[in-house]
């Protein structure tokens, strides 16, 4: 029945039974070498390290780790790949072979979905819905620009840049490798990508799929590797391009790595949106936007929607629908195709994570976390929000990349812009609002790459993504994402 | 009005869920929204206990329908039986909420229901289209009550609402409120005719404030008849408006929910929208002719692991 | 020297900045001498402090500059090219007087009007021509438009007084920016008149600030400032690239390397350079009732 305080029940009643998605046709090795021109190799100083499933803590696979010199052996058969074949190769002959990539991606792709899961801890419904479906489509769409690149730069003369060094992050393994390796291909260069070291294995599976599909070998190669594998691929003299998704403290190591180097880059660094909400606003829509913007993928998003600005006539019923929507989400197992939020990625991000827990509520914060069971074994966040925060508190101000929200309210549009623009970062934003001109204002105003209005978190291949200010430099995806990989010349 | 913002409209609007609601308050809605999150509860999966639980509380949720103009009391009766007798193969098994039939039918359900706690519904208001005059549609819900009717399924004016005339649809609704006497008022939105969300919004907030029981989807003679996003749409007005007055309103999704997937993502829905609370065919039904039997073949093939065949159920 | 002739009037040089012509707050100058090592005029060796004001003054006045139409921008900068195109002979002998041919500074005065209405021209059609409808695959209505990246400061090319200036200014104010320049050290006087040029020209206050000095004072402050978005340069040596580019990673600025062997050459004319000191945004509203 109904509660005194016309409160709704939802932890009582109908419990969904657990519907965990079958991993009885994926295949992991137990040992993976670097993928390096076109095969896999022993890494010279033999050394490996450990992937393990976040949500376990068991070891999935043993992965190599690659030195200075497979880094060299690495670049040198991009190269060799690069002047011997694919910049030969008709722009039309290249595109069929990223097709390919595709096609081939979308057959395998409840595979590489579970294993994404297992490797990262992301709820086996986000990989199975976005980041396998998006990694496919980035390669289908990139494919097609392979023999059309002429269009996209009227009145110049484009030519690939040669070897593009590519490093990825751990939030969106597979997605984040199609990201740099679809438009760098289809451009011409040739690849050597790092994944992250705690989500290697869809990258791996990635280069097994690439040698079926018989790309000449050296085109792409994959070094796995942790930090000083990345930096040893950012300094090696033979690559032309470098293009890194991941901190800003890194990104600016790169840069100054790179000063003086000539080296193109494009950098895609962290964020921490704000997500307007106007009281005109489609209100259950919206709160719906909130939780997508910073619960999907457990927070791990650099675009996630982390600071909610709520405007204070509608604040208390916002915040009170939200926790309501908290308390549904079912946090637990990645491979329960119901689970929403699934394992923090690793224990060091854990640590951080919970060390701004501790932060925010010693700045004063008021933290709120639905009551939810929790695994024993595995890095778990349950759903938070801090209200009673201000700009000058550091939740509010640094990124935490977890499942982490800060609140704050304002008054008037003026004093939300001010507030949503107060940050070094410039990745993305929201906007709730039922009136359009008030949407043309706030999107143009706000000074972030990619702005979402009545909506939040979505992706498309066609779509440019990439940050202003301290979150990055460069575009990825749609027509703008090709700069990265060409050079233009006069006619 | 649905809304509990504390200063900022009247004591009496919020205290008293009787009165005419300032329409304009009401929040918009965004489709492509709404679409997203009803695909979000379609991706639940439910499995084994869950799954036998949740069919079993669609089943006890059927209204079961025949609203037909070659209806006669033979199949009537049929359609009764059917509802007493779901599947006396299955041990066990709830039966239906309702039987749901025009008001020249009430007396044969009550009287072939007759010992069974199985509600009688009746559609009034000049059903389907609601195309009369006032003292029409006050004598047929009268004609269905003196019948025996416990329920009372009202169309509202849509040509009135769809012109601006809010008030004269509020005044009707409690005019039916009136003639239907104790018996449970379900209002019936007509969401395939208002065109957009914003007025299932609007609509189902004047339903409630009008005094409904339950506001219901469609009359099935509509398409589209009922969807997720409309009731989606209905459950997060009712949501509101219980938390601004307290009181319970139940939902009635009906037309086109034929198949014991759909039954089960709706409940998924209510489950995760309205709570715990509303989970029970006190405040939820489900209008519809076919949804039974699919239910009960996938009841069955749950306990023995094979798939069914409709040969097996009884057609009513 | 006759009893009746007339003694020149001298100039005096001095910065520009939030649409005022201060002298260097420092009150230090270096003295421009000619060939033959006379003093042709003092120039002010701007500080550290003069570029934070004029840094300010460019954050000011940036977006409502941003905000103007396409079509005021354009107004704007075919202005600029009147008021130069009036003061070809000042500007031609000023070019003269710090080392250029005759021939070839007026060579440089007409590339530099002929520029600017070149980069009129694109105020109103560069955002045609680069942003984008993106055909997403869900229901959502997507486009990608450029804006100005915000403050830019540019480290004007050493080699040259006026076209150096022109072609590496023009560009990033024609799409909204406000900037901050460092003149040619070597060549100050043109970038100093053409300050006057600038405030004769319906360029709001801020939008574009000149200083005069050394490089190697102020070079690294241009690259590191927190509150520069882009730095455009047209350095070549090593060293200078890598302190430069090193400074500018602490707020991750945009580093716009822009080397020219012939500045005078059309190829320093294009859209392209326009979009180097722009950000996309990429904005997504669903399509429902």
């Amino acid at each position: 029945m109904a509660t005194p305080d016309n409160r709704l029940a939802f932890d009582s009643g109908w419990k969904y039974d657990p519907a965990p998605e079958s991993i009885d046709h994926i295949s992991i090795e137990k040992r993976y070498g670097l993928f390096i021109g076109g095969e896999f190799v022993a890494p010279e100083k033999g050394r490996y390290f450990d992937s393990v499933n976040p949500a376990t803590e068991e070891k999935l696979a043993r992965v190599a780790e690659a030195d200075a010199a497979d880094v060299d052996r690495a670049v040198k058969s991009a190269r060799a790949a690069y002047s011997g074949t694919w910049s030969r190769l008709r722009p039309r002959e290249r595109g069929k072979y990223i097709y390919r990539i595709a096609r081939m991606l979308q057959e395998r792709a409840r595979e590489f979905a579970a294993i994404e899961s297992l490797d990262g801890g992301k709820p086996i419904r986000e990989s199975r819905d976005v980041d396998i479906p998006l990694a496919a489509a980035h390669f289908f769409y990139y494919a097609g620009w392979a023999d059309k690149l002429e269009y996209a730069f009227p009145g110049r003369r484009v030519k690939s840049l040669g070897v593009a060094g590519q490093i990825i992050p751990w939030n969106f393994p597979l997605l984040m490798a199609a990201w740099k390796i679809a438009p760098a291909l289809a451009c011409g260069n040739t690849v050597v990508l790092k994944p992250a070291e705690t989500t290697p294995l869809t990258a791996l599976k990635l280069a097994e799929l690439i040698a079926d599909a018989d790309l000449p070998p050296g085109v792409v190669n994959i070094l796995t590797g942790a930090g000083e594998t990345g930096a040893r691929i950012v300094g090696h003299p033979g690559i032309d391009k470098i293009a890194f998704t991941g901190s800003t403290q890194v990104g600016r190591s790169i840069m100054r790595t790179l000063a003086g180097s000539r080296k193109k880059y494009t950098l895609e660094l962290g964020g921490k949106a704000a997500n307007v909400i106007f009281a005109d606003a489609a209100i259950d829509q919206a709160v719906e936007g909130i939780v997508n913007g910073i619960f999907f993928n457990q927070g791990h998003v650099c675009c996630a929607g982390s600071r909610l600005l709520v405007q204070e006539s509608v604040a208390d019923e916002v915040i009170d629908k939200l926790k309501d929507r908290m308390r549904t989400l079912i946090v637990g197992d990645p491979m329960d195709k119901n689970t929403d939020i699934g394992a923090i990625n690793s224990p060091m991000q854990l640590e951080k994570i919970r060390s701004y827990l501790d932060v925010g509520q010693a700045e004063g914060g008021t933290m709120y976390q639905p009551e939810c069971p929790l695994p024993a074994k595995g890095y778990w966040c349950p759903p938070t929000i801090f209200t009673g925060v201000a700009q000058s508190n550091r939740v509010v101000k640094e990124e935490i990349f977890g499942p982490v929200l800060a609140i704050q309210t304002f008054r008037t549009f003026d004093e939300a812009l001010s507030k949503a623009n107060n940050t070094a970062y410039g990745l993305s934003g929201g906007v709730w609002t039922d009136k359009g001109a008030k949407i043309f204002r706030m999107t143009a105003a706000v000074r972030a790459g990619v702005i979402w209005a009545n909506t939040f978190n979505k992706f498309d291949p066609t779509s440019p993504f990439g940050g202003y200010k301290e979150s990055g430099i460069g575009r990825e995806g749609g027509l703008h994402g090709l700069d990265a990989y060409v050079q233009l010349e006069a006619h | 009005m649905a809304q509990a913002v504390p200063g900022t409209m009247s004591l009496a609007a919020i205290d008293n869920p009787f009165v005419f609601p300032d329409l304009s308050r009401v929040p918009p809605v965004d489709e492509v929204g709404i679409n997203e999150r009803v695909a979000r509860f379609q991706t639940r999966s439910i499995k084994s206990a869950s799954k036998i639980a949740g069919l079993k509380l669609a089943l006890s949720m059927i209204d079961l329908t025949t609203l037909e103009g070659q209806d006669t009391p033979g199949k009537v009766r049929q359609l009764c039986q059917k509802a007493i007798h779901l599947h006396d193969a299955y041990p066990g098994l709830p039966h239906v909420a309702a039987v749901c039939v025009y008001p020249t039918m009430v007396s044969v359900a009550k009287q072939a229901l007759e010992g069974h706690d199985i509600r009688v519904a009746s559609v009034a208001t000049a059903f389907p289209s609601g195309m009369s005059s006032r003292e029409v549609k006050l004598e047929d819900t009268r004609l269905a009550v003196a019948a025996g009717a416990d329920e009372i399924d009202m169309v509202i004016s849509r040509g009135a609402f769809l012109a601006g005339q809010d008030r004269y649809v509020f005044d009707e609704i409690v005019a039916v409120r009136e003639a239907a006497g104790n018996a449970h008022l379900k209002v019936i939105l007509e969401t395939g005719e208002l065109g957009t969300l914003d007025r299932v919004r609007r609509a189902s907030v004047l339903a409630m404030h009008a005094g409904a029981d339950f506001i219901k989807t469609s009359t099935g003679k509509i398409q589209p008849a009922a969807t997720m996003p409309v009731t989606l749409v209905m459950l997060q007005a009712i949501r509101d408006y219980y938390r601004a007055t307290g009181r319970m309103v139940g939902v009635k999704p009906a037309g086109g929910i034929s198949t014991a997937k759909l039954a089960l993502h709706y409940l998924v829905m209510l489950n995760e929208t309205l709570g715990s609370a509303w989970m029970t065919p006190e405040w939820f039904r489900f209008g519809a002719s076919s949804l039974a039997n699919d239910v009960l073949m996938q009841l069955v093939k749950q306990d023995t692991g094979r798939y069914q065949s409709a040969d097996y159920f009884s057609k009513d | 020297m006759a009893a009746d002739e007339r003694i020149a009037v001298a100039k005096t040089y001095k910065i520009y900045i939030d649409g005022k012509f201060p002298r260097t707050e420092s009150g230090r100058y270096f003295a421009l001498e000619d060939k033959r090592g006379k003093t042709v005029a003092n120039v002010c060796r701007s500080s550290r402090k003069d570029f934070r004001n004029a840094v300010v003054a460019a954050r000011k006045a940036q977006p409502a500059w941003a905000a103007a139409s396409a079509y005021l921008r354009g107004q704007v900068l075919y202005r600029i090219a009147e008021m130069l195109e009036g003061r070809r002979e000042q500007f031609a002998s000023e070019l003269t007087l710090q080392g250029s041919t005759a021939k070839q500074a007026s060579r440089e005065v007409d590339t530099s009007i002929d520029r600017l209405i070149y980069y009129a021209g694109w105020a109103d059609k560069y955002q045609q021509l680069f942003s984008a409808v993106n055909p997403v695959a869900s229901a959502h209505f997507n486009f990608s438009v450029l804006e100005p990246t915000g403050v830019v400061a540019i480290i004007a090319p050493d080699d040259s007084g006026l076209i150096g200036l022109v072609s590496t200014l023009a560009p990033a104010i024609v799409g909204g920016n406000s900037s901050v320049v460092l003149a040619s050290e070597a060549r100050p006087l043109s970038s100093v008149s053409f300050a006057e040029v600038l405030h004769a020209s319906d360029v709001p206050a801020g939008v574009v600030n000149i200083l005069t000095g050394f490089r190697s004072e102020l070079s690294d402050q241009f690259a590191s400032h927190m509150d520069v978005n882009a730095l455009v340069h047209a350095e070549t040596a090593r060293k200078s690239l890598v302190a430069i580019e090193e400074a500018a990673a602490e707020n991750i600025k945009r580093v716009v390397g822009r080397p020219s062997r012939d500045w005078l050459k059309t190829d320093n004319e294009n859209p392209y350079l326009i979009r180097d000191t722009q950000e996309v945004k990429t904005t997504w509203h669903p399509i429902g009732t």
